[in-house]
């Protein structure tokens, strides 16, 4: 599949035109209309110019013109000026409708484009997410689709437009005099040698530049984000010369790429320039020598050289742009060519109770053996229990719960929920059965209401309230003017963090989970809520899992049993009296918190 | 530069007519910085421009050459006409060749000038904004800050190196083409201005559409970013709820709405060219036609004149004349385009400028302090200031800090301080608690002086911290605040931001204090592990032990430690602890903590409920007294 992926590359892009082909094909058309168009329009005027004005009989076109229209005559420039308007209203004509297909083509495209990218990343494991930033995910998503979409629109544009007239303008230089037209078989290989030169030496220098524009705009971010660590440390010297640093850097790189593109200008014109000269200087030889040739024919040849000459530069500018866009092609290709690594089993298991078990489970973020975050898990929960995680930050609490849901995958070992491995269902079913609160809560823009919906979109009003009250919620939400309409900012910053907590947890209540796991999700919450939350599980959920990770001891006391995890390991289980008994690090957790407010009850 | 407070008022984001030329003769006064520079590309534009028009004027002469070859059929002045006309040649070519190097010149010296500007530009706002008062930072959201540097110093950047030479460039070539299209035939040029009329007419229409559109897009664009962030932070919510179709669904809406807004917006944008282009194309026919229709030997001026007495051979067009003039036509109608696309640019980019200057404009921290820390030979450090009879005064540095009375307010509207007291000695440990928006971190706030107090006064060793040249108040403070910040750069790099002449051992004892080098040295690089994006690569935890260590290198005589354990766990902030009890030891310390743990061992314990202070004490007083910090710590309330 990797292999395939590879071969069809820029190919695979046009998927991505799909809904939108017709303005797709249909621009290049109207391109190459309205070029054909603007070439016409230099011939028409060397006849009218010859026929008209100088009134040589072997004027171009007399040829296809009628006898009737006399050399000279005011109805041969009549019909010639007509011909040239109507040649240029009809350019305009297709030139504008191309602009309009070609608009539509490429934000069609670039739509697609995005929702492609944005469902990759939805599909995303957090393996895949932790490779990429949340940042560069979406600047792949906008900007380099952005940057993308400008160049299919180039394509199928000026990539059809720029060598058409030049092909076209050839074609009719040649006609005119094929003699002088050889010219520009020796101007044109110059050119483009000229151009490519600069282009293949400049893009280097220009990327690097736009490497040191990053950078700085970067240190700038840090910088006005911790405005705060700068004046207490009182470091805005220390800033400004560090940035004074970066701008001289991004100064010198920024000359050193676009000082090669001050020579493109001259070295078009010069070319330009030469040619005309060139091309006057032969042409008026052949006119005074041998009168064989009209001043029109002449001045026509000159409009074809400035027209052959811009297009070929407009090619070499669309190829700088083309390998700008390379880096946006690749950043773009690595999103859609990631590999996913967890995808869930094609089958229809559902979870069927809350027997957990771990055998032998090894992980590491970095699958890496050497770099363990934990090692050797072995337990076995049933159906129901209330099991407490303590632990020190980092010994691997979170870790471990994420494991269940398939947050990620072991490493070695094997995760069983209900006697199945959980490699063996639907992520669907999986996180169906398994309801999770997580440290990072997260709300969303949107009513509460909306927001509780989550856990379940068809929940009725009776159940919303159910839940919440089971989470002690209720009280507070009815005490907000609009109840359970009230508007969440994004991010949920509406509500207190002990609110915040509890509607998170009535989110994940309302999913009916035979696993429900509480990532110290009630840290802000105070000790007799805490209580009252867990006593609500213990009365109406009885048959549900309950894994809860807290700091606070008072909130798993009471717990079934408690895993102790130290240094990514499960050191103890047991029930607190056993722990408080055997397990020194139990012991010491229990004393750092506890020993005083005994003192206080005195 | 003339600083112009009050034109920030004034500013707020619009554009004045009235600000346009101001804005414009500021940007221009950082030319200043490559004065010669600029002059010579200057000269060359006029030399360039002038050469290119004098060139194609030549064509008439060369043409008339021609025209007196083709009727002098039997060839009998051949030689004299080659000699003419290449000695026209020539002159054209030369002519060519030195716009050709004039252009390479006028081109590197504009970029020459571009850089220099653009850095003068950005040092100019960087080191204002490090001068900026914190209440300007809280103000606005990072994003807002960041456009300074990423849309207007974009925009600007944009229009200096493009719009600026392009439109010298036309304008002096608009003249030059002008001038000579009239020299060759006035009649024919009226019809040219019909033609530059209706450009500059519709690239006005197009462009003020385009302009609004282009907002719209920008708009349906940040919508479309705001939901992939707000989803990408919520992944873990949206995969453990299995809301993944949902979300697709509501982004489809929204990458819909862009796409409409988009195609319309880029549609405008493409249109122009393919109008100018043809329009010319259109205005070149015509003009073709109508000088050939009124050649002056032509038929129709023959017959003209044979039926009416006046001389239509006056404005019969020469044939010479016409084809110079064909010339011109292009030039003439891309000048105009250019103009008036490039003016649309400049717009932009001077709204752009406006913006970077007000904010350049803005008042820096008031800092009108005074007494100054100075070190003895000894090593001791002391307050001086001269007092009103002129005499030094010198006040030993103690870290002794009170408040007294003191009021706040953000907005001058709702106090959120209260008639605050507090007297801190040397090597006391202060403990501040109460709910969010308690004004706990007002207070520190008040005494680094992010603000200042509205009422009362904040004294350190006796003197009041206003008369406290600011770096030397703040450089005696050591904060770990609620937020931590990490820069790019090695994890030794951090810790040395709090003192930067501290050596590595200096860094490493530091992170031993915070206890922080044990997880240091089990990173895959130990202390010169690189750390990115505000030190994402590693846990909260790790970061605030990182930020600690910061604070402890820096050795300040107050600390302030702003929820600085709030990421740690109960028991590694024990492990902590002995370490910190080392860090406190005969300093100052604020504490201001949600958890009641970290505070017990106080000095005194101030509790905060709507700014102000409802009880004091030390642990044991405020467990005695049974109120509200008795509630809280037997977790009957919840703080929020």
């Amino acid at each position: 599949m990797e292999q395939e992926k590879k071969r069809k590359g820029i190919l695979r892009y046009a998927q991505y035109v799909k809904g939108y082909w017709l303005p797709t094909v249909l621009t290049p058309f109207f391109m190459i209309f309205e070029v054909a168009l603007e070439v016409l329009i230099p011939l028409l005027m060397a006849a009218i110019v010859d026929g008209g004005l100088y009134a040589r009989d072997d004027f171009l076109l007399r040829g296809i013109l009628p006898e009737s229209l006399k050399t000279g005559s005011t109805g041969l420039i009549l019909t010639l000026g007509g011909l040239m308007v109507v040649a240029a209203l009809l350019s305009l004509t297709c030139g504008v409708m191309g602009a309009r297909t070609g608009s539509i083509a490429a934000m069609g495209f670039a739509k697609n484009l995005r929702r492609a990218i944005f469902e990759k990343i939805q599909s995303f494991s957090f393996a895949n997410t932790d490779r990429f930033s949340t940042s560069s995910l979406i600047v792949r998503s906008t900007t380099d689709v952005t940057m993308i979409q400008n160049i299919f629109m180039q394509f199928i544009r000026i990539f059809v437009r720029a060598p058409m007239m030049m092909i076209f303008a050839a074609i009719m230089a040649f006609r005119i005099n094929s003699e002088l037209s050889w010219i520009f078989v020796v101007a044109i290989p110059f050119l483009a040698a000229a151009m490519i030169t600069l282009v293949s030496l400049g893009h280097p220098r220009f990327t690097a530049m736009l490497k040191k524009t990053d950078a700085m705009n970067t240190s700038v971010q840090e910088n006005l984000i911790a405005m705060r660590v700068v004046k207490a440390f009182v470091r805005e010297d220390y800033e400004k010369r560090k940035f004074h640093a970066s701008v001289e850097d991004l100064k010198k790189a920024q000359i050193r790429a676009q000082k090669l593109f001050s020579f493109s200008g001259p070295i078009q014109m010069f070319i330009m320039f030469t040619c005309t000269v060139i091309l006057l200087a032969l042409g008026g030889m052949k006119i005074i020598h041998y009168k064989s040739f009209g001043p029109g024919e002449l001045t026509s040849l000159m409009t074809y050289t400035t027209q052959i000459i811009s297009s070929l530069a407009m090619v070499s500018f669309m190829i700088v742009s083309v390998s700008m866009a390379k880096a946006s092609v690749g950043r773009i290709n690595e999103v859609l060519d990631e590999e996913i690594d967890i995808i869930g089993a094609d089958s229809d298991l559902k979870v069927e109770n809350g027997d957990i078990e771990f055998r032998g489970v090894d992980f590491s973020y970095v699958n890496d053996p050497e770099n363990l975050t934990l090692s050797d898990i072995s337990f076995k929960i049933r159906s129901g229990e209330t099991i407490g995680i303590v632990g020190g930050t980092g010994e691997g609490k979170s870790t471990l719960v994420q494991l269940i849901p398939r947050f990620y995958d072991v490493l070695a070992g094997e995760v069983l929920i209900a006697g199945h491995n959980v490699k063996e269902y639907s992520l669907y079913e999986l996180r169906e059965g398994v309801s999770m609160v997580l440290q990072k809560n997260m709300l969303f823009s949107g009513s509460i209401k909306e927001n509780l919906r989550w856990g379940n979109a068809d929940a009725t009003d009776e159940e919303i309230a159910e839940a919440c009250r089971m989470a002690c919620a209720e009280d507070f939400i009815l005490g907000f003017p609009d109840g359970y309409d009230t508007d969440l900012g994004q991010g949920g910053c509406n509500v207190s963090g002990g609110q915040k907590q509890r509607l998170c947890i009535a989110r994940a209540l309302l999913k009916k989970p035979k696993i429900l796991i509480l990532d110290d999700s009630t840290s802000a919450v105070d000790t007799a809520t805490d209580e009252k939350i867990r006593k609500a599980f213990r009365e109406y959920i009885p048959g549900t899992t309950k894994l809860i990770i807290a700091q606070r001891i008072a909130s798993i006391m009471d717990s079934d049993r408690i895993i102790v995890m130290d240094e990514g390991r499960v050191v103890d289980i047991g029930t607190h009296d056993e722990l408080m008994a055997r397990s020194e690090i139990y012991r010491e957790v229990y004393d750092s918190q506890m020993e005083s407010s005994e003192g206080g009850e005195e | 530069m003339a600083r112009q407070s009050d034109m920030i008022a004034k500013f707020k984001g619009k554009r004045r007519p009235d600000n346009f030329f101001k804005t414009i003769g500021r940007l221009l006064s950082y030319y200043k910085n490559c004065k010669w520079e600029f002059i010579i590309a200057v000269l060359f534009i006029i030399i360039y421009s002038v050469s290119v028009i004098v060139a194609g004027y030549q064509l008439k002469g060369l043409t008339v050459v021609l025209e007196q070859a083709l009727e002098d059929r039997a060839g009998i002045h051949m030689d004299s006409q080659i000699a003419a006309y290449t000695s026209i040649l020539i002159y054209m070519g030369v002519l060519y060749f030195v716009s050709v190097i004039t252009n390479y010149a006028l081109n590197r010296l504009m970029l020459q000038c571009t850089a220099v500007v653009m850095a003068k530009l950005r040092v100019d706002l960087f080191d204002r904004m490090q001068e900026l008062p914190v209440s300007f930072f809280d103000s606005k959201t990072h994003g807002e800050l960041m456009s300074y540097f990423t849309n207007d110093v974009d925009a600007i950047r944009e229009m200096l190196n493009q719009s600026i030479t392009q439109l010298m460039i036309s304008t002096v070539s608009l003249i030059g083409v002008v001038v000579a299209m009239v020299r060759l035939s006035a009649p024919l040029f009226l019809i040219v201005l019909v033609l530059g009329t209706l450009v500059v007419l519709i690239t006005k229409f197009i462009a003020s559409r385009s302009g609004k559109n282009y907002v719209k897009q920008q708009k349906a664009l940040s919508k479309v970013n705001g939901f992939i962030e707000e989803m990408m932070e919520g992944q873990r919510v949206v995969k453990a709820f299995n809301h993944e179709e949902k979300v697709m669904l509501d982004f489809d809406e929204r990458n819909e709405e862009l796409r409409q807004v988009a195609t319309r917006a880029s549609m405008l944008a493409t249109i122009m060219g393919p109008i100018m282009n043809n329009l010319s194309h259109i205005f070149y026919a015509l003009t073709t036609t109508i000088g050939v229709l009124f050649g002056i030997n032509g038929e129709l001026i023959r017959k003209l004149s044979e039926n009416s007495r006046f001389d239509w051979q006056k404005i019969g067009v020469e044939g010479a004349v016409l084809i110079a003039f064909l010339g011109f036509i292009r030039q003439f109608s891309n000048r105009v385009s250019e103009i008036s696309q490039q003016f649309n640019f400049v717009l932009l980019a001077l709204a752009g400028a406006e913006r970077v200057f007000s904010l350049m404009d803005m008042d820096p921290e008031v800092d009108e302090g005074t007494v100054t820390l100075e070190t003895k030979e000894d090593g001791s450090k002391f307050w001086t200031y001269i007092d009103k009879e002129g005499r030094t005064v010198e006040v030993p540095l103690v870290g002794r800090i009170e408040l007294h009375d003191v009021d706040f307010s953000y907005d001058g509207k709702k106090l959120v301080l209260e008639d605050v007291n507090v007297y801190a000695k040397k090597g006391q440990k202060i403990a501040f608690v109460g709910s969010t928006g308690a004004g706990k971190t007002t207070i520190i706030n008040l005494v680094n002086r992010f603000y200042d107090v509205v009422d009362g006064e904040i004294t350190y060793d006796g003197i009041d911290i206003r008369d406290i040249k600011k770096d030397d108040l703040r450089g005696t403070l050591g904060m770990v605040l609620q937020d931590t910040h990490l820069f790019t750069g090695t994890v030794m790099e951090n810790i040395r931001y709090g003192k930067l002449d501290a050596t590595d051992e200096d860094c490493i004892a530091a992170a031993k204090i915070a206890n922080a080098h044990y997880f240091i040295s089990h990173l895959p690089e130990g202390y010169q592990t690189m750390l990115y994006s505000d030190g994402a690569n590693l846990s909260q935890g790790q970061r605030q032990l990182i930020a600690i260590a910061r604070a402890a290198v820096a050795a300040p005589v107050v600390l302030i430690l702003d929820e600085a354990t709030s990421s740690i766990d109960t028991r590694t902030e024990k492990l902590i602890e002995s370490g910190m009890d080392k860090l406190m030891e005969g300093r100052t310390v604020f504490v201001i903590a949600h958890r009641l743990s970290t505070v017990r061992n106080s000095n005194a314990i101030m509790v905060l409920e709507h700014g102000r202070i409802i009880e004091r004490g030390d642990h044991d007083d405020l467990i005695r007294q049974q109120g509200k910090y008795y509630q809280l710590y037997t977790g009957a309330f919840e703080l929020s």
